[in-house]
């Protein structure tokens, strides 16, 4: 995912000459292309997360469209009064790109995961809050993020994400995407956690529950549309998240359905109220907080199996 | 500048200040002291150097001032309106329902403003930012931002100065309101930004220290920038939180206070105020 924003930015700021890349001392090797072809239009901040996103507004201010990027964690915890008072509330057009959402930096502990950026960026004020799910739609979301007036945060994984889509994939902006059509349960899914959701779909499919899975990319607005009728259409609505599940989709998922009045048998799987348990591999540590594939079909089961 | 002219600054300082404190008693509420501090230099700054007037609001080549010391906002309202940015009548709406006119300024509501302030800190990173983007476009516009002493504990004020140095921003000329004293007492007292020039210095400024409330010594500094070539310009201006108002100056519990009838009747005298009600 990372490799395919900065692709996207690379051809972006290639055709429009506002667009810059800053950086809080993250990225060495992947934004050398960048830094060759644009030198004056690449600024590091060094390690001051909140000053880069201050002075992100006040270059946005005199018409420049800055991207800053950093770990997600930094970037939308260390400069959030920042992002509220600076960028949201003057409505300037800062775009902000977290990389190493959920516990994808699996090994280096809670302090670089970032399980709670969706809870804090959704509330504010005119932002726009993309979470893709792969390198493809990584690459799309970055250049609707450019085509947007005003605050977007994207949330990225790392490198090596596997691809989810054909390369025919259309992007459209707030609408939830149906990976797999079935009846008997609605799976939403976003980020990085959608490939184990894709496995956890194939394992169920194996014992003969045919769930559908939609990934929903943009976090805010969120496809109000794509929910009621998954969850209308099937016996339950699962929501699957590398996040917290108070406050991010499993959240935004369930104030759709309250607020429709729609009933239904409902599970949000995710971090319920805790840090990342654990070291190791991402694969350990998914494991090791119930966001496996085997996790998400156990609870998808359970769920359905309510009375 | 002639005699004539530095009178003309310091008769409009006067009565910046008058207009200043008839718009918080009428109000009802407001940073009295902190915004009588910086009148001299905001005089010096808009009627003599900055190049905006309410004719160039969002020409990209105009200067930029912002007040990063938000809480000092009835300064600039008084200031804003005397230049006609938007109608004088509206000073007697401030801090009331339906006024553009807040606590802290809003850039979205009230024409002139260059940026919404009140958290501290904010402000000074923003308008490196603005003499970024100048930088950047070779654009001739300055940025001048405003802000307190206390403002100095916050830790982007320090981001900011490393990196406004490292990026030879020498369209940014900052200001320091240095008139000691924060909101329950002196800095000194609480946490000390001492020896202030020595700082700036060290994270790459060229600093001038001026008597912030003297309108020549203010305007020959303005009117030397930038100090260095490649360098930002760091103005120190020392100065009397409360200035005009005998019982204010220099007394922290006058932060965000109102005085009674009687101290009213005090500081109108003082400040040469024969009517309260405010002129439109």
């Amino acid at each position: 995912m990372r490799n395919a924003y900065i692709d996207a930015l690379y051809e972006l700021a290639g055709s429009d000459e506002r667009i810059l890349a800053l950086v809080a001392d993250n990225g060495a090797i992947v934004y050398d292309k960048f830094r060759a072809a644009y030198p004056a239009r690449f600024i590091n901040f060094g390690i001051a997360e909140a000053n880069m996103v201050s002075v992100a507004a006040g270059l946005a201010s005199c018409g420049k469209v800055p991207f800053a990027y950093t770990i997600a964690s930094f970037l939308t915890m260390r400069a959030f009064e920042q992002i509220r008072n600076d960028v949201c509330m003057q409505r300037m057009n800062v775009k902000l790109v977290g990389i190493g959402s959920g516990f994808v930096y699996s090994n280096l502990g809670p302090t670089h995961h970032a399980t709670i950026d969706m809870s804090i960026m959704r509330p504010l004020p005119g932002m726009t809050v993309f979470s893709p799910c792969g390198p493809l739609e990584s690459k799309k979301i970055t250049k609707e993020a450019a085509r947007i007036d005003g605050p977007v945060y994207i949330r990225l994984s790392v490198g090596g994400s596997p691809e989810i889509y054909e390369s025919d994939y259309e992007f459209e902006m707030g609408r939830g995407v149906t990976l797999r059509d079935g009846g008997d349960a609605a799976i939403f899914t976003t980020g990085s956690i959608t490939a184990e959701v894709m496995k956890a779909h194939a394992e169920l499919q194996a014992r003969g529950i045919h769930a559908r899975v939609i990934n929903i990319h943009t976090i805010k607005p969120i496809d109000e549309e794509i929910i009621i009728e998954g969850a209308e259409n099937t016996g339950a609505v699962i929501t699957v998240e590398e996040h917290s599940i108070i406050g991010g989709l499993g959240s935004a998922v369930a104030e759709v359905l309250a607020e429709h009045g729609i009933r239904t048998k409902f599970k949000r799987i995710g971090l319920n109220g805790v840090f990342a348990e654990g070291y190791g591999t991402y694969d350990d540590v998914k494991a090791l907080n119930g966001l496996s594939a085997g996790d998400i079909v156990r609870e998808t089961v359970g769920c359905l199996n309510r009375k | 500048m002639s005699e004539t002219a530095i009178d003309f600054l310091i008769d409009k300082a006067e009565a910046i200040r008058r207009s200043i404190f008839k718009i918080i008693c009428d109000g009802g509420g407001g940073h009295i002291p902190a915004s009588l501090s910086i009148v001299e230099i905001l005089v010096a700054l808009y009627y003599k150097y900055l190049n905006i007037t309410s004719k160039t609001i969002g020409d990209p080549d105009r200067d930029r001032f912002i007040l990063s010391k938000g809480h000092s906002c009835v300064s600039l309202y008084a200031v804003l309106a005397d230049l006609a940015f938007f109608d004088k009548s509206a000073l007697s709406t401030f801090g009331k329902s339906g006024t553009i006119l807040g606590g802290h300024p809003d850039m979205h509501k009230i024409p002139g403003v260059e940026a919404s302030t009140g958290a501290l800190g904010h402000g000074f990173p923003f308008g490196a930012g603005a003499a970024l983007a100048g930088k950047l476009d070779s654009k001739n516009y300055r940025v001048v931002v405003l802000m307190g002493d206390g403002e100095c504990q916050e830790g982007t004020v320090w981001e900011a100065a490393m990196f406004a140095a490292q990026h030879k921003l020498d369209n940014l000329c900052a200001i320091i309101d240095y008139n000691q004293f924060q909101a329950m007492d002196t800095l000194q007292s609480i946490v000390s930004v001492s020896p202030l020039a020595d700082k700036w210095q060290a994270f790459g400024w060229h600093v001038r220290e001026v008597d912030g409330h003297n309108i020549w010594q203010l305007t020959e500094a303005l009117a030397a920038l930038p100090f260095q070539q490649g360098l930002p310009s760091m103005i120190i201006a020392n100065t009397i939180k409360g200035k005009g108002v005998s019982f204010m100056e220099n007394s922290a519990i006058w932060h965000y206070r109102m005085p009674t009838e009687a101290e009213m009747r005090v500081a109108c005298e003082e400040l040469k105020i024969e009517e309260l009600k405010i002129e439109e």
